[in-house]
């Protein structure tokens, strides 16, 4: 266990995060969209939400898959290849979702189609991916070359992985629901279904954290580092009070949206937190009836070298990619106003 | 059929559906996001509005082709971890550092900036809408680069060593890994070809108006900016096409030998065209420049090259088994490609003769059909090369080349995921054929509804989203002041009355004839 190796495990997961509190709103939005949506007014207004950014969000998730294969090509390896038919869901879904947007303002005979896309499209994902946590915490059977042992797909469902799933959906509504409440203009109907729905998204996302933590403590016990334990509870700790302050700060009207929608996100963040620090040092989790063991941060990391190289690019990217941020968070600021629907 | 329930072919055969596929649009992407970006920067120069239409249009026809080739790249990104799983492993330490490094610092940059062109016209200052522009050109030809640096290692595997326990590369220098033998080379090649692809598009929707007889002087400017861009690259690839090829002949032997049918060594001659007999082991062919190719390749006209047999005879390439290896496939592809290339020389310099000041391309009807198809010269060119670089390197998915670290290669049938199911492959397969195909009629439909709209006048563009409020009736004084608008610049046209809603007020300027005469 290097130095590198360590600084990646937990730089993987803060990758994760970002990916989680950033597209996580704006596949939130999506799933949200049918319901939320009704009137063209009320679509214009929540795609222009998430247009000039969701793009960019969803680079986090490729930057976490390739760093995942960058510092630990095993761990990539196995769960690419062993979630095989989910990730090509959660593939296709990003597929459809992306093209939606363009194709969606270019082609208004289709535009049904493409609002099915853009739902489907982010619902696939924002559940899959909680399903694939859950999994990779609970662990998988593996033959001694690491690769997945099980039953393809149906497999990969079991009522703690369902859970866990669900967790992740409601989380992402949660978020994007607290988003629109942001975006939309205070007199729109829109702005009025999102703050609506934010309360009950955030209180099932609690009840649904404490169901989950409850039922891996009792449920799945697994083993976790013992050194990490009160980061665990600190974790913990902040999600349920990140959560309860979004709930608390959603109460303040219009005002409270953006306090509200931060807290959200530290939730989120404070989830991805714990679930580091609940993995450490494991990557994936092996079952009781697993050949091959756990791929652990050990046993799957890059030579210290490549991990070298890996930190350099980042201390060079990840400055670049936080000014693209706020140069794009900063220009498309407030809320939307209706000229700003007709470009 | 066989084929469905070998794994390893099908896992191929995915691999070669959707890295084609996604290598239809990234080449338009790129190609035109140099064209989009020279229009932006005229109408920022100009401060016409016809250019500023101009600008608009290809930032259209950017986004819509962008997005599609974002949506496909992302399979290919995950590909290597779902369908070649032990190809992962064995590459890791070396392959993942660019793909992250790709999505570090080119993918943030190209999605933001493209965000700031789709919806920040009105939200940032000239400049910064124009460097905008060119960001995004710039941080598509990055991700280029980090692409070609991370499949040029395949060919020719540079700054890795066999790890002690001998089942993955293992990286010992970055930057010759990053820039091994092939990658300049490669990436000089293929980003000259993405550029002549761009040209060619924007030449053929040109000649689309001068057919039409619409938007003639919109399409002169196109078809000027086209010519020059693809007689400039067109020159460039000669010189890149040649060290490519002479890379390939001293790195990559048993490619050499498949691109020239060569089964028994011998002085490589030049052909134009042939076929290659597998069995008999000879290319049947009508005539041949003696010589030719080891000139090409080497400057003399008698250097040998060894043929298959006698590489498979050697110790590093003991895996190729000659009378298995695709020769007459390799050898198609490449002469197709350099066929092509002779098309779009042809095309190109017609055009650059034709669009000059007098303009005569404007009534020659055959030159016009000529360069409204010229898109597909480089479309196939771009994708035989292709074919023949990854199948030309079989049957290595890491190829043990001339230069390369002893022991860093793999062959294709080492690297599948063993986790996966013959049926799971066809599974995905047939869905990515459907949703694919879904995926380029909606792009069709975009695209085609952007070119018949054609350059129109700023003011008349919101019409159609505005149009869609309309109906709630939120927009509908939105949709008259854009119908007015659109009207008043159909005035300064000379044609069309006054439109009544906005989404004939665009189909009106749009189908109104000879808008800038």
């Amino acid at each position: 266990m290097t130095v590198l190796s360590v600084l990646w495990f937990f730089l993987i997961f803060v990758l994760i995060a970002g990916y989680f509190i950033l597209d996580g709103f704006d596949l939130g939005v999506g799933v949200l969209y049918p319901f939320v949506a009704k009137s063209d007014e009320d679509k214009a207004i929540a795609r222009r939400a998430i247009g000039p950014v969701w793009d960019g969000n969803e680079v986090w998730l490729l930057t976490a898959g390739g760093a995942l294969f960058a510092a630990f090509p095993a761990a990539y390896a196995t769960t690419f290849s062993g979630f095989y038919l989910a990730v090509m869901l959660v593939l296709f879904g990003l597929i459809v979702r992306a093209v939606s947007f363009e194709f969606w303002a270019g082609d208004a005979t289709w535009r049904k189609l493409w609002d099915v896309c853009f739902f489907l499209g982010s619902l696939l994902p924002a559940l899959l991916l909680g399903v694939a946590v859950g999994n990779i915490l609970a662990g998988i059977p593996m033959d001694a070359n690491g690769d997945y042992a099980g039953v393809p797909l149906l497999g990969l469902v079991t009522p703690f992985t369902l859970l866990t799933g669900v967790l992740g959906l409601v989380m992402f509504m949660a978020a994007g629901a607290s988003w629109l409440a942001v975006k939309a203009p205070e007199d729109s109907a829109l702005y009025g279904r999102a703050a609506k729905l934010r309360m009950p998204l955030q209180v099932a996302a609690l009840a649904l954290f404490v169901v989950v933590s409850v039922y891996a403590l009792v449920g799945i016990a697994p083993e976790m580092a013992p050194e990490l334990g009160a980061a665990r509870v600190l974790f913990a700790v902040l999600a349920v009070v990140a959560l309860a302050a979004a709930i608390v700060l959603g109460k303040g009207g219009v005002k409270g949206s953006l306090p509200a929608f931060l807290a959200q996100s530290v939730a989120a963040l404070a989830l991805v937190g714990l679930l580091a620090c609940s993995m450490f040092p494991n990557l994936v989790v092996a079952s009781a009836d697993s050949v091959g063991p756990a791929i652990t941060l050990m046993s799957a990391a890059a030579s210290d070298l490549s991990l070298t190289y890996m930190t350099v690019i980042l201390c060079i990217g990840l400055p670049l990619v936080l000014i693209y941020h706020v140069v794009i968070y900063r220009t498309f600021r407030g809320r939307i106003r209706k000229e700003d629907l007709a470009h | 059929m066989d084929f469905l329930s070998d794994p390893v072919l099908l896992a191929r055969l995915q691999f070669a559906l959707t890295a084609s596929y996604h290598f239809i649009f990234v080449p338009i992407t790129i190609g035109i996001g140099l064209i989009m970006a020279i229009f932006a920067t005229k109408a920022y120069r100009s401060r016409k509005p016809e250019d500023e239409a101009l600008s608009r249009m290809w930032v259209k026809i950017f986004t819509a082709t962008f997005a599609i080739g974002v949506a496909t790249g992302i399979t290919m990104e995950f590909s290597f971890g779902t369908n070649w799983a032990d190809y992962s492993r064995f590459v890791g330490d070396i392959f993942g550092a660019p793909l992250a490094a790709e999505a570090l610092f080119a993918f943030f940059l190209e999605s933001v900036f493209l965000g700031v062109l789709l919806f920040g016209r009105k939200k940032v200052g000239r400049t910064f809408y124009l460097v905008s522009s060119w960001l995004v050109w710039f941080g598509s030809c990055l991700s280029a680069l980090w692409i070609l640096i991370a499949n040029s290692w395949m060919q020719t595997p540079a700054g890795a060593a066999l790890s002690a326990t001998g089942d993955k590369a293992i990286i010992t220098d970055f930057f010759a890994a990053a820039f091994n033998p092939s990658t300049l080379s490669r990436y000089g090649h293929t980003v000259v070809g993405l550029l002549i692809m761009g040209a060619f598009i924007t030449m053929a929707v040109a000649a689309f108006y001068l057919i039409k007889k619409r938007h003639e002087q919109a399409a002169m400017k196109m078809m000027r900016v086209g010519a020059v861009v693809g007689i400039v690259a067109t020159c460039a690839m000669l010189v890149t096409a040649h060290s490519s090829a002479v890379i390939v002949s001293e790195e990559q032997p048993t490619k050499l030998a498949m691109m020239e049918g060569m089964y028994d060594s011998e002085v490589p001659p030049l052909y134009a065209f042939g076929w290659v007999d597998e069995a008999g082991q000879e290319v049947l062919t009508p005539f041949a420049i003696p010589g030719g190719t080891s000139f090409l390749a080497t400057g003399t006209w008698d250097t040998e090259f060894p043929g298959l047999n006698e590489l498979a005879q050697t110790e590093k390439y003991a895996d190729v088994d000659v009378e298995n290896m695709p020769v007459n496939f390799v050898f198609q592809s490449y002469h197709l490609m350099v066929a092509m290339f002779g098309a779009i020389g042809l095309c190109v310099v017609l055009a650059l003769i034709f669009s000059r000041k007098n303009a005569r391309v404007k009534k020659m009807r055959w030159l016009q059909y000529i360069l409204l198809i010229c898109p597909i010269f480089p479309f196939i060119a771009i994708q035989a090369g292709w074919m023949t670089a990854e199948i030309g390197r079989q049957p290595y998915v890491v190829y043990p080349s001339t230069s390369g670290p002893d022991g860093v290669y793999l062959l294709t049938a080492d690297g599948t995921s063993a986790s996966v199911t013959p049926v799971e492959l066809l599974i995905t397969v047939v869905l990515f054929l459907v949703v694919y195909l879904l995926l380029f009629v909606g792009w069709a439909r975009v695209v085609g509804k952007f070119i018949a709209a054609g350059p129109v006048y700023e003011e008349a563009e919101p019409a159609e989203l505005v149009a869609s409020f309309a109906g709630a009736g939120a927009g509908a004084a939105a949709a008259g002041a854009a119908a007015s608008t659109a009207s008043a610049a159909a005035a300064t046209e000379s044609a069309a009355s006054g439109a009544p809603t906005g989404d004939a007020a665009v189909e009106a300027s749009a189908s109104q004839e000879g808008g800038d005469r």
